[in-house]
């Protein structure tokens, strides 16, 4: 979650104080992501700084400030809107070699391995859900961070699943084959990193 | 007082000798008024069996099915088909309702079908319509309808009459994700107000609406999970 480009939005329907900012942010992400005040005052400063925000108020009290954004924040707001995110997974995931280790210690069922993060996610589904149902349909905001969270965390049961069927078609994978489906990390994995 | 459903060790059975099919085996599963509850299962995992059998409309090979605290197999098969009109309500993926009736009619036949008379079963299913919001459509056919307000109209016809137990199979396939989540909404809704509720599916985002989530593996239950920790938890978790 980009801070600095949650604040620039707000601050683009208006002048807001600090304390304003960080309840607006809490609200519009349905509390799913807490800000704390000095979070939103590093943030500012460092906007300041670069000439993103400004305020009325130079020497003040920090909290007796009212900030705005500049043209050259606006301009960086709508940039920042149309950059795609950076959606090269991280090279190692926990969850996909923890289920290809597992195919290599003698005695573990890895169906029984896939159970238990399977009920792990779908629990934490289920806590999404919640906020989701307590809030409302018509709550938008809300429901779109709850639906992303869910929409990712679903991809991760399906793997589960589909990881499920595939070994049931191979039942007898050899450790040595396993070993090398466990991926080397390459240059432009950790250029990614 | 006693279970709106209770699974006792069923087990059922297809064909026999090398075509024998185990499609439930010692399943055992508890359901209590207030209470959704969702089966998980990939195809071919037993969950379409578990809800016929469930709702009577398939007989164990072994176990016992009690509705409401009464055995099903101790009464006869007439009272059986009487419970199963009066107290047992069902939502199927494709809505299942009668192209020639209108919204309203759907919704009244489990109750004429019951023998009550058309002024009572009518005042019974607009209630039933109106906790659905869907009463302003009683007099339209279902090929008027939009996919999410058959649905709604499918969901009516469930809970009317006051049926104490609510099965679903798959009962958002046909719907996008947002109206999906809509028939997830109602059927919370329904449950919380004092319902029993099973829905079958194989997509997690729609079993993340059920206050308990039980996995089905090849006929066995095999999990299960843990009562709700609530919301605050995900703020605990901290800043990201």
């Amino acid at each position: 979650m980009s801070v600095p480009h949650a604040l620039l939005a707000l601050l683009s329907a208006g002048p807001k104080y600090g304390l304003r900012l960080q309840t607006e942010f809490e609200a519009r992400t349905g509390e799913v992501w807490p800000l704390n005040v000095g979070q939103v005052y590093t943030t500012l400063q460092r906007l300041e700084r670069d000439g993103l925000v400004e305020t009325d108020d130079v020497e003040g009290e920090r909290s007796r400030k009212r900030y705005k954004i500049t043209r050259e924040g606006g301009r960086d707001l709508a940039d920042w809107l149309r950059t795609p995110p950076d959606l090269v997974p991280p090279p190692r995931d926990e969850l996909v070699i923890k289920v290809l280790v597992a195919l290599e210690v003698p005695g573990t069922d890895v169906h029984e391995i896939l159970q238990v993060h399977r009920r792990h996610v779908v629990e934490v589904m289920q806590r999404y859900t919640r906020v989701k149902a307590a809030a409302g349909e018509d709550d938008v905001a809300l429901s779109l961070v709850a639906d992303a969270e869910l929409f990712r965390l679903e991809g991760i049961v399906r793997w589960l699943d589909a990881a499920d069927v595939r070994l049931k078609q191979l039942p007898r994978l050899a450790p040595a084959q396993v070993v090398e489906l466990i991926p080397e990390p390459t240059a432009e994995m950790e250029v990614s990193q | 007082m006693s279970s709106a459903l209770e699974l006792r060790h069923v087990s059922k059975t297809y064909g026999s000798g090398p075509t024998e099919v185990h499609a439930l085996s010692d399943v055992d599963l508890t359901v209590e008024r207030g209470e959704l509850v969702a089966v998980m299962g990939p195809s071919g995992s037993g969950k379409s069996t578990l809800l016929t059998i469930a709702g009577s409309l398939e007989e164990t090979t072994s176990g016992q099915v009690l509705v409401d605290g009464t055995d099903l197999s101790t009464v006869s098969r007439s009272d059986r088909a009487k419970m199963r009109r009066r107290s047992i309500g069902y939502v199927f993926q494709d809505f299942n309702l009668l192209p020639g009736l209108k919204a309203i009619e759907n919704v009244t036949l489990p109750l004429e079908l019951d023998g009550v008379s058309s002024k009572p079963a009518r005042v019974a299913a607009l209630e039933a319509m109106e906790k659905l919001d869907i009463a302003d459509r009683k007099d339209r056919y279902p090929d008027e309808l939009s996919g999410g307000e058959r649905q709604r109209v499918a969901i009516a016809r469930a809970i009317v009459g006051g049926r104490g137990l609510l099965l679903a199979d798959e009962p958002t396939g046909a719907l996008d994700s947002v109206n999906g989540e809509g028939v997830m909404r109602l059927l919370r809704a329904a449950t919380h107000r004092g319902v029993a509720g099973v829905v079958v599916t194989h997509e997690a985002q729609l079993a993340s609406w059920a206050d308990r989530v039980v996995f089905l593996r090849d006929g066995h239950i095999v999990d299960q999970t843990a009562a709700p920790p609530g919301p605050e938890s995900l703020l605990a978790a901290g800043d990201r």
